[in-house]
């Protein structure tokens, strides 16, 4: 297709050249990314009738389980795409969200259980649980932030450090006990469609703060050039803090979301789900180096790991097979990157 | 290089040389109608150099006037686009800076090229280090390199130990390895670029003494300095270039510092762009004893409306680092700032903005440009910390506009704002990031090399501009490297060396001999 646009551009330059940039600015950079998307659905759905005989993607209720299973990671996603828009990146995410969902069902248990954690603390009312966990997910990003910030420890090395300490403050938390027995009115943050809901609220949420706000001009200043960005006056280590710590909350809303659904609070929940937060943002077209990313882009992201999760357990292939292939699509990702990068400098 | 090339058998080989076949070739190197062109810039321009066999060739001239340039074609990291370059007497095909170092030519650049991790003696044999082991069996031999260090260290007289690692070296050390680096590859030809800019004076004396050694084994030396003493002290030719040509070979009894310094600089201002008169008003901004620990110290002057102050000085005189201090990103340790005649602390540059000041970096590429986002967004991103934002929602179309009236005041060449920054050309790049400037509406208007590697109608449109605001009460201060410029521009020239004022001149008295004896120290 861009063939074309563009022999027509050699033959008549001027205003078909024009044309053609107006054209191609006004497609959203997301395009391609979604085209890759109904790409690796439509090639499902073919493997689906060759392997099963059956349709993969017109089936309603797995569409709806595909949303539903990423909408977590991509809570996770909308804060990882910020902090890696920053020129950083953040592999506390999963860690953090285990913390938060053990110490929101903390406060979501029922009287019913003769063992609560906090026996003064039952038949709370939903909102307790829920800001406990996201507030705890806020104070580790806040950690993460300020020692970035502060100390000029690559994000690389504060982030896995939180990774490790929030994982061991998850078990510590209980010893390792679960926390179950949680309230109606808790669990029903992660019934039905609601997890789904709150996803897409938070990212056309930032997805509007990104482009809109001068937090989202500040973060995609800092990413394409932290020396520049002083110069013009940002206070670089505030907004970092701030970036860090919006991606703890978000990590801490998944938390909220996670214990929710499976109605108990475990520590060895969101075991790597940092590192698909992060596929689903490079594949979404988020540049690691930085400046360059978009929310619209890791949704559709979000939405392809879905879809090659779902895929791949439609088809029956080991589960093992599914992370091999992730890693390559990543890999792809990524080149692409690059090579689009490579591309716009030479224009 | 085997080991045994470096460590001895070559000096015999070097004797030889010196004896039998100095009289055959007067030259030990040569360079001749070398041109190399840059887009946008000629850099050199058919020049020529001759290096005779145990001596050192002092090479001299402004900032940008291609001695590096040619040093690197030398030092084959670049290639002429025509020329020839000519080690005795034989022509030097190279395509890469290996070629150079396998065909004799050795080079100590200015940037230190240390591994800070590995010890001295890594660092110096690296690529070179001697083997033992068979086959894939085949490692370093520690004990050996060590001991060829300590070989190489006794010859030069440096007292350092080679297992030590760099990082825990001084600069000067630092240095000081570099040197002894450099020295080990036994080449024809040794090109020391600022070598002493590290070097207290009797790490300086210490060079001297290996550079009176080298040449008495016949090797040729290229120096590059600023510093007048030296090239005196030391070398027995001196070749000036100026605007990327040759000018002249001394010998250097035969020459004295004014007739350098006017050949350094001595062409005709025909490029001036005629200042208009404007009329300069109240003071606004007075530095008294500004200092930055260990950078510059003790630099005073005022600034008035409607004045533009140029700053001189050769590379490393301290007037970027004035600058960044004048703007808060490197705050002053001591000395006041007065704006209004009211005292104010500078500890941030939202502070200085909040103050009226407003900085165009040296280099757009580096604290500039924010490369990978638009035009646009480069224009605004300073306005946003004080306006255009509410309840922090940013005024999108009303900044739109405003950016794009001065996109069209400035003449800044894009198809559109949303155009990637870095597909513009660098003077339209340079002009987008004064607009943002212009944005904050600033009375103090702080421009470091606002023409560097800008094509000549873009330097001209500058020009133009910096007066026109100057005319409309903005204080200017400007740094630059060239003198038409300075020259052309300036009210007043303000000239550092080595973190010190040196002198202020007035428009009417100033002319390039005299900034450039200031700027000499």
């Amino acid at each position: 297709m861009s063939n074309s646009v563009q022999t027509q551009a050699q033959q008549a330059p001027g205003t078909i050249a024009v044309a053609e940039r107006k054209w191609g600015r006004k497609l959203p950079v997301e395009a391609s990314i979604f085209f890759i998307l109904i790409g690796i659905a439509v090639l499902f759905e073919l493997a689906g009738w060759i392997v099963k005989g059956d349709t993969f993607l017109f089936n309603y209720q797995r569409l709806i389980i595909i949303i539903l299973q990423v909408s977590v990671i991509g809570l996770l996603a909308i804060g990882v795409t910020q902090v890696i828009i920053t020129g950083g990146i953040d592999l506390s995410s999963g860690s953090v969200l285990a913390l938060s969902a053990m110490v929101a069902a903390s406060f979501a248990q029922t009287s019913d259980y003769a063992r609560a954690v906090y026996p003064a603390l039952t038949d709370m009312p939903m909102i307790v649980p829920l800001l406990a966990g996201v507030i705890v997910g806020g104070l580790a990003g806040l950690v993460n932030g300020s020692l970035i910030a502060f100390t000029g420890i690559p994000p690389f090395i504060a982030t896995l450090g939180m990774m490790v300490a929030a994982r061991g403050l998850a078990r510590a938390y209980t010893g390792g006990q679960p926390i179950s027995l949680l309230s109606e009115q808790f669990t029903a943050i992660g019934s039905g469609y609601t997890p789904v809901i709150i996803f897409l609220v938070a990212a056309v949420i930032f997805h509007i703060a990104l482009r809109y706000t001068r937090y989202g001009k500040f973060t995609y200043a800092i990413g394409a050039n932290p020396q520049a960005a002083r110069v013009s006056g940002i206070n670089v280590g505030r907004h970092l803090i701030y970036v860090y710590t919006i991606a703890g909350l978000l990590a801490g809303l998944g938390g909220v979301v996670t214990a929710a659904r499976a109605q108990s609070g475990q520590a060895g929940m969101g075991v790597m789900y940092e590192l698909d937060a992060i596929a689903a943002t490079v594949i979404g077209g988020t540049s690691l180096a930085g400046g360059i990313g978009r929310i619209g882009g890791t949704v559709i992201g979000i939405i392809i790991i879905g879809v090659m999760t779902s895929g791949f357990t439609f088809l029956g292939v080991d589960a093992y097979y599914q992370d091999i292939v992730k890693g390559i699509i990543i890999v792809a990702a990524v080149s692409a990157d690059m090579y689009r990068a490579r591309k716009r400098r030479k224009a | 290089m085997s080991t045994a090339h470096s460590l001895g058998l070559h000096e015999s080989f070097n004797e030889t040389q010196a004896a039998g076949v100095l009289a055959e070739v007067p030259y030990l190197l040569e360079v001749e109608g070398v041109r190399k062109e840059f887009p946008g810039v000629l850099a050199l321009d058919n020049v020529q150099l001759r290096i005779r066999p145990g001596t050192v060739h002092a090479l001299m001239g402004e900032n940008g006037a291609g001695k590096s340039t040619l040093m690197k074609i030398i030092a084959g990291v670049y290639t002429p686009d025509t020329g020839e370059v000519r080690l005795k007497g034989q022509p030097l095909k190279m395509s890469g800076p290996l070629d150079a170092l396998n065909a004799g030519i050795a080079m100590i650049h200015q940037e230190l090229n240390l591994m800070p991790f590995m010890t001295i003696a890594e660092n110096i044999w690296i690529r070179r280090e001697p083997m033992k082991g068979v086959g894939f069996m085949n490692f370093v031999d520690h004990r050996e390199m060590r001991r060829m260090t300590e070989h190489l260290f006794r010859r030069l007289n440096i007292d350092l130990d080679p297992e030590d690692e760099v990082r825990n070296l001084t600069v000067a050390n630092r240095q000081i390895v570099e040197i002894a680096k450099a020295v080990s590859f036994d080449s024809d030809v040794l090109i020391m670029d600022e070598p002493t800019s590290a070097l207290t004076d009797r790490e300086v004396d210490h060079l001297f003494a290996i550079i009176a050694d080298l040449k008495a084994h016949g090797v040729g030396i290229v120096y590059i300095t600023h510093k007048m003493d030296e090239v005196f002290a030391i070398s027995d030719d001196v070749s000036i270039f100026r605007d990327g040509k040759y000018i002249a070979t001394h010998n250097a009894k035969d020459i004295d510092r004014d007739t350098l310094i006017h050949e350094m600089v001595g062409r005709e201002l025909t490029d001036l762009f005629p200042k208009e008169t404007v009329p300069i008003g109240e003071e606004l901004l007075s530095v008294e004893n500004l200092s930055l620990e260990g950078v510059f110290s003790d630099v005073s002057f005022e600034l008035r409306k409607g004045e533009i102050l140029g700053i001189a000085g050769l590379v490393g005189a301290g007037r970027t680092n004035v600058a960044e201090t004048l703007f808060g990103v490197t705050p002053a340790t001591s000395g006041e700032i007065r704006i209004d005649g009211k005292p104010i602390v500078i500890d941030s540059p939202h502070t200085a903005m909040h103050a009226g000041l407003a900085l165009l970096t040296e280099d757009r590429k580096d604290t500039g440009c924010f490369l990978v986002l638009s035009v646009l967004e480069n224009m605004e991103m300073a306005v946003l910390r004080d306006r255009y934002v509410t309840a922090g929602f940013v005024a999108q179309s009303s900044l739109n506009a405003e950016c794009e009236k001065l996109k069209d005041l400035l003449r800044v060449k894009t198809p559109n704002l949303d155009e990637r920054i870095e597909n513009l050309s660098g003077g339209n790049q340079q002009k987008a990031l004064i607009a943002r400037w212009l944005l904050t509406k600033p009375r103090i208007l702080i421009l470091d090399e606002p023409t560097r590697g800008i094509d000549v109608g873009a330097k001209s449109e500058i020009h133009r501009l910096i007066s026109k605001l100057a005319g409309e009460g903005l204080a200017v201060i400007m740094i630059s490297s060239e003198m038409p410029e300075i020259l052309g521009m300036s009210d007043r020239i303000l000239v550092m060396h080595d973190g010190h004022i040196t002198g202020i001149l007035d428009r009417s008295e100033a002319d390039q001999v005299k900034i450039m004896q200031l700027a000499s120290g």
